[in-house]
């Protein structure tokens, strides 16, 4: 006999999954707009991988197949990376992204719900320690700068690798990396007058950012995610930004860290990701100010030009340890219970 | 008269479900047929049952009092309605266990013959231990739901405000709603009662503002009885949110205090009330009829006429649901109380009692069932819908991987059950199963530990005793002697000497012979007083179960056993007194010995 509450609100994981979901779309379909189709072939395979994988490794652990994969949520994994990792890589590459994000990321930590680790992120950041030179060169040049890639170009790219194909006129490194090169050897007049960084920062870069921020407004509009975690990421990188880095002939100055990279979709999306976030208010913006600093200091001192997938993975780590220090005040308490839990002896 | 502007706070989370009251309150409050058989559950209250005065076979009267309150924590139950008593037997009882209780089987004979009521004209004016003595004789405990012992809760001192609870914040249950609209002025004399036994200096009667004619009926019958007391009276609007009508959401949104943890609210100062209970103590008081009837909402879409009822405690409720057209094809979930804090109906021959105030029968796909939980994927939702300000989530994790230390650091014991989690668990994982499963479990853990304890404490204090007792021996042993060596060489510097064995053996300091002597007493009397308790409390047991045997068997024996258990049970208690202050006694002695 099944106890109270006999009455449900509407929105199941499945649908907040799919809302997650359509809520990539206004940033994606900018990014193929502005860089081509190559990210419409990634989304795919990674999309087919993960679904797979989730599948294969749901069947060896003898779970519901069908009915796990309609939570969506190997979809949403393989959209943000197909989102995240630049869309000319070799094919094998979306592949063992998909896998690995799905395999070890989630499933091998006993599926979702379960995973400390956002597996986007662990994907990317595999792929990132393990191909340093294909995930910085890899990159679309934008709209303006070349002809976007039509799906056959992309496909020859990404599948065979097609030499007759002239990569280097559609491919290049991203406005930050550009930036950050530059900076100390020219000043920053000078920076801002090549051609990648457009008529305002970041051609093409800075509407794909900015149109995930309206997805993610759109997740705050239907209370999917709570401001905390985005608006502290954008907060904290912007504090040491402005502490850091206000001298524009030495350092990557502040709007371009706002729209020049990953920032705006890594704060609304993949930062929020609850499973791996901590759960309390002042935890989430602890986290989002911890990713912000970290991301800023990988992008300022690091050797990576875009930082959110380590700042987002490090943070995971102090996730448990937040959620148990920051405990709210429970009602009718004096004050909140903070401390670390002690363990009696007996 | 001019409403005092109270200043409204807002308690942290909570939920808005569809109300879905309207359905019940389209039709005044109606009067179902008697029952052809009355089922009144000894207990139907928080705290203890009471002795049952009648015997099977008896011809009983309305309002005649069937069990008594004589025990501290028991209520009085009266007959509903005159008739004979059949059976005195376990029956199911309205419970979340679905458990079963002794109930007092009543057959109606229709005539509805009723004691003569006798009421207090000027109760204003009469004395307040004369109304609580009232109160508890009418079997008055409060009504919202939890049961406590009315007389006993308005005997708490120092209560600055009164608050009355008519917010209902739980969909579909709209008894106290119905109750203020058409019985409003009878209510306000029951909070004027109130007010006068509490001493309170204000009262806040809270209302949700989702029940306009409520609180025009009950602001109506303030401006028509202009008193002294009256303009303490302030009738509140607060906002529709659910749990409001929990008894601390509630006193945070009219006075913005939180009762501490673990506490009552008169710790601060504030006593609540619900409607229903006011409405039942002018009953009482003013009209001098006990408690035999409540009203409460039979909704939900297998119902043709869902409305409110004003039903004789320990009608079944399968003959409410005739009465309101069930359409048992379209069934699907049966509830006592309402969607988000009820229980399952094991059976429809269950009683409505003091606590029932709704009944619903929900049609198919009207609730929305949930399907096969999925994982908890840390979202969140739980912890900001939380009116305790809990981290549901956590407690989840705690209760399934049975980490019952750190739930309870986590405060467990401070969710108050409101459902408000798992109604917007995007996983459907039904939360306060798994909380109430693990509150469950500490209380056990503690029980036994408790016992344990106790054990060992028998245990040590056995060990100190042989200990003493060995000491004990010796000095006697040592006294003997020296009497005797006092005997022989008669000289009066012997006793200084005869201490110094013992100061060597270094148990006992300056203990005196004699009083030795008097511990050993009271050892052995501690010890035969000890036996004597052990037998009788075998003794009660037995008679217990003579008298309870008899009772399930409508036995005309049971009323003999009774008071020979009374009489047994009155011997036990003398004893065990005796036994506390014997060891009162023997404690400074101890205190010495240490």
């Amino acid at each position: 006999m099944k106890s109270s509450p006999y009455s449900r609100d509407g929105m199941k994981t499945p649908t907040v999954m799919r809302w997650v979901l359509a809520a990539l779309l206004p940033g994606y379909l900018t990014q193929i707009y502005f860089f081509g189709w190559g990210y419409g072939v990634s989304m795919l395979l990674l999309l087919l991988t993960a679904v797979l994988v989730e599948a294969g490794v749901l069947a060896i652990r003898k779970r519901p197949v069908l009915e796990t994969l309609k939570d969506s949520s190997a979809l949403v994994t393989a959209a943000l990376l197909a989102i995240a990792l630049p869309p000319f890589l070799p094919w094998w590459m979306y592949v063992m992204a998909g896998s690995v994000a799905v395999l070890f990321g989630k499933q091998l930590y006993g599926g979702l719900g379960f995973n400390p680790f956002n597996p986007a992120m662990i994907a990317y950041a595999l792929l990132l320690v393990s191909y340093p030179v294909a995930m910085s060169t890899s990159w679309a040049l934008p709209l303006g700068l070349a002809e976007p890639a039509d799906i056959l170009t992309a496909s020859r790219i990404i599948f065979l690798g097609d030499p007759l194909v002239q990569l280097d006129a559609l491919s290049g490194a991203t406005p930050l990396d550009t930036y950050k090169s530059l900076a100390g050897v020219e000043l920053s007049d000078g920076i801002w007058q090549k051609p990648i960084f457009g008529e305002h920062v970041a051609l093409g870069w800075e509407w794909v950012a900015m149109a995930f921020g309206v997805g993610g407004g759109l997740l705050l509009l239907k209370r999917i995610i709570t401001w905390h975690i985005p608006v502290c990421v954008i907060l904290g990188l912007s504090v040491m930004a402005m502490l850091f880095g206000w001298d524009p002939d030495r350092s990557v100055p502040i709007h371009l860290h706002w729209l020049g990279g990953s920032l705006i979709v890594g704060a609304f999306f993949i930062a929020t990701d609850p499973v791996s976030a901590p759960t309390t208010t002042l935890g989430k913006c602890w986290f989002g100010i911890g990713i912000g600093v970290l991301v800023y200091v990988i992008r300022a001192w690091g050797n990576y030009p875009d930082a959110v997938a380590f700042a987002v993975l490090l943070m995971n780590f102090t996730a448990p340890l937040l959620d148990q220090i920051t405990q709210p005040k429970t009602f009718g308490h004096q004050k909140p219970n903070r401390t670390l839990i002690k363990v009696q002896v007996k | 008269m001019t409403q005092r502007h109270i200043e409204l706070h807002q308690f942290p989370g909570g939920i808005c479900p569809p109300t879905q009251k309207a359905l019940s309150t389209s039709r005044p409050i109606a009067y179902p047929p008697l029952a052809k058989q009355l089922i009144l559950p000894i207990q139907q209250h928080t705290g203890m049952p009471g002795r049952v005065l009648v015997k099977v076979g008896e011809q009983v009267k309305k309002g005649q009092m069937l069990v008594d309150a004589q025990l501290p924590m028991s209520v009085a139950v009266h007959a509903s309605t005159s008739g004979i008593i059949t059976a005195i037997d376990e029956h199911w009882v309205p419970h979340p266990s679905g458990m079963k209780d002794m109930c007092i089987f009543l057959e109606p004979d229709g005539l509805d013959e009723s004691v003569e009521y006798q009421g207090y004209e000027n109760y204003l004016e009469t004395n307040p231990t004369k109304l609580l003595e009232c109160i508890r004789a009418s079997g008055i405990s409060g009504l919202g739901g939890a049961g406590f012992p009315t007389d006993i809760k308005l005997k708490a001192s120092k209560i600055e405000t009164l608050i009355i609870n008519g917010a209902e914040c739980e969909p579909y249950i709209s008894a106290d709603d119905m109750l203020m609209r058409e019985r409003s002025e009878d209510i306000l004399q029951g909070i004027l009662i109130l007010l006068k036994l509490t001493k309170a200096d204000v009262c806040l009667v809270g209302i949700e503002d989702d029940k306009p004619q409520a609180i025009f009926a009950m602001k109506q019958a303030l401006e028509k009885d202009k008193d002294d007391d009256t303009h303490r009276v302030n009738i509140v609007e607060v906002p529709t949110r659910y749990p409001s009508g929990g008894e601390k959401q509630l006193i945070k949104i009219l006075t913005g205090k939180e009762v501490p943890s673990g506490k009552l609210p008169a710790s601060i100062g504030v006593l609540c009330q619900n409607v229903g209970t006011a409405y039942a103590v002018h009953q009482a008081v003013a009209l001098g009829r006990p408690l035999v009837s409540r009203i409460t909402t039979l909704a939900g879409g297998a119902l043709s006429t869902p409305m409110n009822l004003e039903v004789p405690l320990g009608t079944p409720i399968g003959h409410l649901l005739e009465y309101t057209g069930l359409h048992q094809e379209q069934l699907e979930q049966l509830i006592i109380g309402g969607p988000l804090m009820g229980f399952p109906v094991k059976t429809t021959s269950i009683p409505i009692t003091k606590i029932s105030n709704c009944i619903l029968a929900t049609k198919q796909g009207e609730l929305s069932t949930p399907e096969q939980a999925r994982p908890c994927i840390r979202c969140g939702y739980c912890t900001d819908v939380c009116p305790a300000q809990l981290l549901p989530q956590q407690l989840y994790w705690f209760s399934t991987a049975q980490e019952w230390q750190k739930a309870e650091s986590h405060n467990l014991f401070d969710c108050i059950e409101c459902g408000a989690c798992a109604y917007v668990c995007p996983s459907e994982i039904p939360l306060v199963q798994y909380y109430r499963f693990a509150k469950g479990e500490i209380r056990q853990d503690r029980a036994a530990t408790e016992k344990s304890d106790r054990a060992r404490e028998r245990f040590e204090f056995r060990n100190q005793r042989i200990e003493r007792e060995k000491v004990a021996r010796a000095a006697r042993r040592q006294a003997r002697a020296n009497t005797d060596t006092k005997v022989l060489s008669e000289k009066p510097h012997a006793k200084p000497m005869d201490k110094q064995p013992l100061r060597s053996a270094g148990a006992i300091g300056d203990v005196e012979s004699e009083s030795i002597q008097s511990l050993l007493v009271d050892e052995a009397a501690l010890e035969a007083i000890n036996k004597k308790i052990r037998m009788m409390e075998d003794r009660v047991g037995k008679a217990r179960e003579r008298y309870e045997m008899a009772l399930s068997d409508g036995l005309d024996t049971a009323s003999a056993l009774k008071r020979a258990l009374d009489k047994q049970e009155t011997k036990l208690t003398t004893l065990l007194s005796e036994r506390e202050r014997m060891m009162s006694h023997s404690d400074p002695a101890e205190g010495k010995e240490t």
